[in-house]
């Protein structure tokens, strides 16, 4: 018998009885599109964590300004005028410091034309989008003199943008800020979800000055509501922290016994918590993964048992007209190959489509590795080939009267 | 010594899976079969008749004596050796007419010409030539539940027939059908050891089929207990 004629009766049984050769391959298409489906959608979470870890940038602190009270009430931190761009320019004279990035936030209605959009506005000088690992994408970022002169100058959110502007690129063109007059520089690129889950593209960065004298009105000129801090290295965050704090008690001249009137906090912690989530997530991927595998490899193994097994019989009449073992073993791996071969692909086809649909509806991120596919295609092909193989070598073994007489 | 065609000496079978005190399947059964005899195998159920004829078809194997096939002892023929046995020299026929459901009749009677070696075109056309042979031809592209059993069963003796083989070994071949049709079956026997020369190797219970043969050999637990030619009784 030779190897075409092989192939073509594999193929030929296969056709010959559809149903069975539909429900084997079934088991092959469950068995992998679950593993490919389950590990893009938890790839997909996992890696927007990941985003929003980095889109803080790296090595942050943040120092807010102290709390007021009035009577017995206590306000919260970033309320008292403590902190000063005096003191900023000071933190970034420290040695564990590479950049300092004074903040004066607000809240401000925008317009451009007819649209307008309430949003976050953000005082800041020119380290700010490199602190925050925030560049900006097309047109200008802004410069030292926009923050000596107080311009008005402002640069956009990409979600401001899309509230503001149709098609239009607005760098160059004027929005109004509480009515006022300013020119877009340029755009931020996006940046995404905060950990918080707070849209942080919702915003637009104007010079801190032209926040503090012209947008809102300051009673204390030159403070500010907090500051991000970049240490010159991920190991130098817990020494900038001691150092910061130990500058601002003697600039803000606090006794020995009194609280501080200002906070340091170290984001980097913040951001190892976060990291240590996204471990978890990718142990747990894997778990889910494995535990996929493995119950698809059971499906797999017990479909190809029953229909190889019932077909012992068949074997027993290949054998007696004069089959030989490995023409008949030959046969079933062939069949058992096409199965599945047809049926991981077809797998990984809904699997991926599947994830997209998933991703879609309920407006999640899904992300695909071909080393996943490849795994989950191998396992289940090698699960799918060997228990389609091992019966009808067992059958085949068999003396054909007794491989006949198996009903 | 120029052996016969088929030739047993002290041939015994006694089952694994038996228990203990069961007497053998077969016990020491000696005989021969010249080409061209049609013999008829006969006795009760557990007597050792379906054993002898799988055994004689290498489809089991004894247990204990010697079994010659045209003067070359079996025993030493690996089990690919016995598979192009059983695919040249032999052709099965059984009571359960053991066809592949899923396939067409010409394509069931094309598959021993698959293990033969043999081209699409040329099974194709010697299938068709087959089921002609046993007046199937309009049906050989039907499947065979689409059949009637004596048309299932002439599919089957097609089948047998595929590779011109020396030795047709049919187990209760009309077990599962009705007189008429079962007379049919037998004329075709007939004809084919008549016209081709063919040995047949019938195993049955029923005094009306084993009359179609020329040798009768009766079977009781395991012995052969008669061995002798037909003799054509009168009808009461």
């Amino acid at each position: 018998m030779n190897p075409l004629a092989v192939v073509v009766e594999a193929w030929r049984s296969l056709g010959a009885n559809k149903l069975r050769t539909g429900l084997t391959m079934l088991g092959m298409i469950i068995g992998v599109a679950a593993v490919v489906l389950m590990l893009a959608v938890g790839t997909g979470a996992q890696n927007q964590v990941n985003r929003a870890v980095s889109s803080m940038g790296s090595n942050l602190l943040v120092i807010l300004s102290g709390s007021t009270s009035s009577g017995a009430l206590r306000f919260g931190s970033g309320n008292a005028p403590t902190l000063t761009t005096g003191d900023a320019d000071a933190i970034a004279r420290l040695a564990s410091v590479q950049a300092v990035a004074p903040t004066f936030p607000g809240g401000a209605q925008v317009a451009y034309g007819i649209n307008n959009w309430g949003t976050q506005v953000l005082g800041v000088t020119p380290e700010y989008t490199a602190v925050r690992d925030w560049p900006v994408e097309s047109g200008d970022t802004l410069g030292e003199t926009d923050v000596r002169s107080a311009t008005r100058v402002v640069l956009l959110g990409t979600t401001v943008v899309e509230k503001l502007f149709d098609t239009e690129d607005p760098v160059g063109k004027t929005i109004r800020i509480r009515g006022q007059p300013f020119q877009v520089l340029g755009v931020l690129k996006k940046k995404g979800q905060s950990l918080d889950g707070r849209d942080q593209d919702d915003s637009v960065l104007v010079p801190i000055t032209t926040a503090q004298s012209k947008l809102f009105g300051n009673r204390f000129p030159g403070t500010v509501r907090f500051m991000f801090v970049q240490a010159v290295s991920q190991e130098a965050t817990s020494a900038a922290e001691q150092d910061i704090t130990l500058l601002l008690r003697q600039r803000h001249r606090i006794q020995p016994d009194q609280e501080d009137d200002f906070t340091v906090r170290n984001l980097t912690q913040v951001a190892e918590a976060a990291s240590a989530t996204a471990r978890i997530l990718s142990l747990m991927l894997g778990a889910i993964g494995s535990i996929s595998l493995v119950v698809g490899g059971i499906g797999i193994m017990n479909i190809m048992l029953v229909s190889v097994t019932e077909r012992t019989r068949e074997i027993g009449i290949r054998m007696a007209i004069g089959a030989r073992q490995r023409d008949v073993l030959l046969q079933f791996l062939l069949e058992a190959l096409m199965i599945c071969i047809v049926g991981g692909l077809i797998g990984i086809a809904i699997g991926v489509g599947g994830a997209y649909a998933v991703g879609k509806a309920m407006q999640i991120e899904v992300a695909f590795s071909a080393w996943v596919m490849l795994v989950a295609f191998a396992v289940s092909a090698a699960t799918g080939i060997f228990f389609g193989f091992w019966p009808a070598r067992r059958a085949a073994a068999l003396r054909p009267v007794e491989a006949l007489r198996h009903e | 010594m120029a052996g016969r065609f088929i030739e047993v000496e002290g041939l015994g079978k006694q089952y694994e899976s038996a228990a203990p005190d069961t007497p053998p399947a077969l016990d020491a059964v000696t005989l021969a079969i010249d080409q061209g005899e049609f013999v008829a195998v006969m006795g009760p159920s557990g007597s050792g008749k379906s054993t002898f004829m799988n055994v004689i078809g290498l489809l089991d194997a004894p247990t204990a004596g010697a079994y010659r096939l045209e003067g070359q002892d079996v025993a030493g023929l690996t089990t690919d050796e016995a598979a192009h046995v059983r695919n040249r020299v032999f052709g099965f026929v059984f009571q359960g007419f053991n066809l592949l459901k899923r396939i067409s009749a010409a394509e069931n009677v094309a598959l021993p010409m698959v293990y033969a070696g043999l081209g699409g075109a040329e099974r194709r056309r010697r299938a068709i030539e087959l089921l002609d042979q046993v007046g199937l031809a309009k049906y050989a592209d039907s499947q065979p539940n689409r059949l009637s059993g004596g048309q299932q069963q002439r599919v089957a003796i097609a089948r047998a027939l595929a590779n011109r083989p020396r030795l047709i070994l049919a187990d209760e071949p009309t077990g599962n059908l009705d007189t008429a049709t079962s007379d049919e079956i037998m004329t075709l026997f007939t004809q084919l050891n008549r016209d081709t020369g063919v040995t047949i190797l019938l195993v049955t219970h029923e005094n009306d089929i084993a009359n179609y043969a020329k040798r009768l050999i009766r079977f009781k637990d395991g012995h052969v207990v008669h061995d002798g030619p037909v003799v054509h009784e009168a009808h009461a």
